[in-house]
């Protein structure tokens, strides 16, 4: 195994965005993952979402713990400094980060044992800060890595690969955020680019904490009969309540974008995320009523996907602190130090 | 105390308040420690408090020396017993020609009383009652009424009182005359009933000008304010809390941006010591320069991260505020027991640059100190203080900031710099000095690179390589010897002359200093090396080489220091001998001698 860069390889006709790049600028490393494991599937969706936004990949920085999915911020954005950093910790290492310069884009990548076995602790209190970052879990229920141990997403009755059953109750990501007060809970499934790509660039955009759990199969340990993390379980069971289009700031509504019962939300850039309805009731808006539809459906069996709840006007960790809006880092020292001067005034006090 | 003698006399005595914790004393007790500083005489407080907010017995030491010793003296010549849970001990811990004072609103069982010192009976709590009407007045005032009572016994400047009262309450004026009446009482009843002052007073003298009382958690917060730190990442734990509350407070006032009128630091209180390690890993990453504080068992859940930031290279600072361990338990009680622990924290080949600050003084520059060896080396570097320094109030000498500093960030890229290279590579020694250069995310594509643990190369690409980890990590082994030139060498008093040595390090300064003279006295010459940092770098193999005999000093069971100086120097086993304290209460100059005297003995007998 080793990191190859591929060549960027450039065709005159490939699309380029904003900043005149193209797709390739955005991709990484080669991934070693298994064949056909969900993981990649969303690298190449992170790719496509990061490069229609047109962030300059080294404005963004890439966060995760350990795990196979924690890996996959080597596989993409090879232009962007990216932080592979210990189980379960990630959000810690962001939080520094973005303490020490809010200018930049931050994307997190964790597995369902990285967030939420080791990393729980980690994982709520960056939402109760409202950390500004993308925050995404590699959902596949099972600990990829050391080799297909149950997580605490699996489902009661999923069946493990030596037929093993869960009987513990799972740790659903979307309710346990919305309960403490996450601005942002999605969920989506990596074999569906079409429904990933919009809430990915959404949640990029969104000031504060955006969660998405993306339903990731893991072919060689958690795919087989009997397990609710499969591909098949989940294109059966999947249930989309919301589907997601992203609007970027300059651009106008489409017609045929705004029928039917659409629900558009202004987010801090001027950008606009449309809340397509699939069941008419549906109210991403309102936190209470996303825990108790969630609920519902999911005790009959249903996989709930798509932009579940946002709020766009809670404050986000800097304007809790009230930090300056310049980066810290990039205040001059000059600035920060008080002198002889201030040293006198202190040490009057201890006369 | 003067080394050789064993009485108390003028400018050369301890006082000893015993109280229950959440009656207010902490005012009164400084006030009285304040008026000695403030009459010029030399002074020290230790406060030796239960980990509980109300209702536990609490002492309150305050050390008065002509001489500047202010180390713990181990001797009482005057006990303020206000805590009748503990009177019978208190009475017991009476040096013999002492003083006791006491509440004498209560009647004391005759049982209790002692033929070698003299009790002085005090009706604190009526003449209390009789001034004041309110319940928390009455309790509150009667400790400003002992200050009065041992003013007029040991001769305070009334002065010198009234204008540290006028200081502290002056605003309010009610507050003052309640204070100042109370302080009356005391000093009032002492002059009409006792023969004042005692035979061992205060006398004015001209020490302590250039100098002020401060603990050793404010001077940490103020060095690494000073330093430029912006981000912090904290979880509370006694005795490292007031660490961060000092630095929020200091920088509430002088980080204030007259541009913005923010305040230029983020402060973020995690979720635990993990997290608050990741903080600082996260913001250091990013080029910020931060810090957390922390004490034993908070290093204990640090200990992943520490190896992690060791071997991926990224600087953090950690003020470890030292208390007694393992576990939790004797949280408010001081050691030095945690420097093998900060040494090797982690797993995997990992070593960490310590720094042993002995003083508040040095505490402030040693923790600015620290940034710039983290930020240069590109490592955790820990600043190992203590209860005792941290949370006492010590004399030190007025604290100076250089306005030509400037910090010394390292080998950052700039923009600039990455430009012009043709390729970035994290991790190669291009310098030979095992220091490679870093990049900081935002400031160029070049720059980017991928932090990973132990499985990068040299060049910072994933490796699962036998060679290619091998190389790495003998490249950090190298960053080490560099380490050992940069970090601040050891203070060294050495004559030359002497074949005994003493090694010792931290808050153990004062007393190994007050123990050389006494040694001095009786005949014992005596070398000193205190050790300031780890690595220990040739000045402390030099001193090792030229002692036959060296006598390790230090606050915990295990000799830890010893331990690691025969892991990291050429010395023998047999020549190192353990002088040991260990008990949660700062160590005192007499249990320094009596180590030395006793080894010293077993050398002639045998
Ligand atoms: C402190 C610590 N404990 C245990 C491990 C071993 N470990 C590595 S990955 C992993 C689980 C990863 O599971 P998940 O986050 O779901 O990622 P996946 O591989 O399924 O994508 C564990 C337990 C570790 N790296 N560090
Ligand atoms: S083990 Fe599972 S999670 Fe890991 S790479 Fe393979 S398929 Fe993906
Ligand atoms: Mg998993």
């Amino acid at each position: 195994m080793s990191y190859i860069a591929k060549p960027k390889v450039v065709h005159p006709g490939l699309p380029r965005n904003e900043l005149g790049l193209s797709l390739r600028d955005y991709e990484g490393g080669m991934s070693t993952l298994c064949a056909g494991c969900g993981h990649d599937s969303i690298t190449a969706a992170l790719v496509q979402a990061a490069f229609e936004l047109s962030i300059p990949p080294h404005r963004m920085a890439k966060l995760s713990g350990i795990g196979c999915s924690s890996k996959t911020p080597a596989y993409f954005a090879s232009a962007s400094h990216g932080f592979n950093s210990v189980h379960g910790r990630m959000a810690s290492v962001a939080t520094g980060a973005n303490a020490a310069n809010n200018e930049l884009t931050y994307i997190g990548v964790s597995g369902d044992g990285d967030t939420l076995s080791i990393g729980l602790g980690q994982f709520c209190h960056a939402i109760r800060r409202n950390l500004n970052m993308l925050y995404i879990i590699e959902n596949n229920g099972v600990y990829g890595l050391t080799k297909g141990q149950f997580s605490a997403s699996a489902d009661v009755g999923s069946k493990a690969k030596k037929g093993e059953v869960n009987q513990q109750p799972p740790i659903d990501p979307c309710l346990l955020a919305l309960s403490i007060g996450c601005t942002f809970v999605a969920r989506s499934f990596s074999g569906d680019k079409e429904h990933l790509v919009p809430l990915l660039k959404a949640g990029i955009r969104h000031r504060g904490f955006a969660m998405i759990d993306v339903i990731s199969p893991c072919v060689t340990f958690n795919d087989h009969e009997g397990s609710t993390k499969s591909y098949s379980f989940t294109r059966q069971h999947y249930q989309p309540a919301v589907y997601a289009d992203y609007v970027p700031p300059a651009q106008e509504i489409r017609s045929g974008q705004a029928a039917g019962s659409v629900q558009a939300v202004t987010m801090h850039d001027g950008s606009r995320v449309l809340l397509h309805k699939v069941g008419a009731d549906y109210d991403a808006t309102d936190r209470l009523a996303a825990f108790g539809y969630l609920s519902r459906h999911q005790a009959g069996g249903a996989i709930v996907t798509g932009l579940l709840f946002i709020d766009e006007s809670q404050p986000d960790m800097h304007e809790v602190q009230g930090t300056p809006a310049e980066p810290l880092n990039s205040v001059s020292y000059a600035r920060l130090n008080p002198g002889q001067r201030g040293l006198d005034s202190i040490q009057a006090r201890f006369r | 105390m003067n080394p050789m003698s064993t009485q108390p006399a003028n400018n050369d005595f301890t006082v000893k308040i015993a109280n229950v914790n959440g009656t207010g004393s902490a005012s009164a007790n400084t006030l009285l420690m304040k008026a000695f500083f403030r009459m010029g005489i030399p002074v020290a407080g230790k406060n030796y408090f239960p980990s509980n907010i109300q209702g536990l017995p609490t002492w309150y030491e305050i050390r008065v020396s002509r001489d500047g010793y202010i180390c713990r003296s181990g001797r009482i010549d005057v006990m303020v017993a206000m805590n009748a849970q503990t009177y019978r001990k208190d009475l017991a811990d009476v040096a013999p020609g002492g003083y006791l004072i006491y509440d004498s609103t209560w009647p004391r069982d005759r049982q209790l009383a002692r033929g070698d010192i003299t009790v002085l009976g005090v009706p604190l709590a009526r003449l209390c009652n009789e001034r004041f009407t309110r319940a928390r007045e009455r309790v509150l005032m009667k400790n400003i009424a002992y200050v009065g009572v041992l003013a007029a016994l040991l001769d305070l400047d009334l002065e010198v009182v009234k204008g540290l009262l006028r200081e502290s309450y002056g605003a309010k004026a009610q507050l003052l005359d309640a204070n100042q009446a109370a302080f009356d009482l005391g000093y009032d009843y002492a002059r009409a009933n006792f023969s004042c002052p005692l035979p061992f007073r205060a006398q004015a003298m001209g020490a302590t000008s250039g100098h002020i009382m401060i603990d050793g958690n404010t001077t940490a917060a103020l060095g690494a304010l000073f330093a430029g730190a912006t981000v912090v990442g904290w979880y509370p734990i006694t005795p490292s809390t007031s660490v961060i509350d000092a630095f929020k407070r200091h920088a509430e006032r002088l980080r204030k941006d007259p541009q913005t009128g923010r305040t230029n630091v983020a402060i973020i209180q995690a979720e635990d010591e993990l997290a608050a390690i990741g903080m600082v890993l996260g913001a250091s990453w990013n080029g910020a320069r931060s810090f957390t504080a922390t004490s034993g068992p908070g290093v204990s859940l640090m200990g992943e991260f520490l190896g992690y930031g060791y071997f991926t290279e990224i600087p953090a600072v950690l003020v470890n505020v030292q208390r007694c361990g393992p576990s939790t338990g004797m949280p408010t009680r001081t050691q030095q027991a945690d420097i093998m622990a900060c040494a090797y924290a982690s797993h995997g080949d990992t070593r960490h640059v310590l720094l042993f600050p002995a003083n508040p003084e040095e505490a402030f520059y040693l923790t600015a100190e620290a940034f710039n060896l983290a930020e240069r080396l590109q490592t955790p570097v820990i600043v190992l203080t203590d209860l005792d320094i941290g949370m006492n109030d010590w004399m030190c000498r007025d604290l100076q900031w250089d306005d030509a500093y400037q910090p010394d960030r390292g080998k950052v890229m700039s923009a600039e710099q990455l430009e012009k290279i043709e390729k970035f590579h994290r991790y190669l020694d291009v310098d030979h000095d095992g220091i490679p250069w870093r990049s900081l995310p935002g400031v160029h594509a070049k720059g980017a690179y991928f932090t990973r643990g132990s499985g990068h190369n040299m060049y910072g690409a994933y490796t699962e390589d036998a060679k290619e980890y091998q190389d790495v990590v003998d490249r950090l082994r190298r960053k080490w010897d560099t380490a050992a030139t940069l970090v601040p060498a050891p203070e060294v008093d050495c004559s030359g002359r002497h074949r005994v040595g003493i090694i010792s390090v931290g808050s153990c300064d004062g007393a190994v200093r007050e123990a050389r003279a006494r040694l001095a006295a009786s005949g014992v010459g005596t070398d000193y090396l205190r050790v300031r940092a780890f690595p220990f770098g040739q000045a402390v193999q030099d001193f090792l080489d030229a002692h036959e005999r060296i006598y390790v000093v230090e606050q915990n069971r295990d000799a830890q220091l010893r331990a690691l100086l025969l892991l990291e120097t050429r010395i023998e086993q047999t020549r190192l001998v353990p002088v040991l304290h260990y008990d949660g209460l700062p160590v005192t100059a007499a249990s320094i001698v009596d180590g030395i005297n006793q080894d010293m003995a077993k050398g002639q007998a045998a």
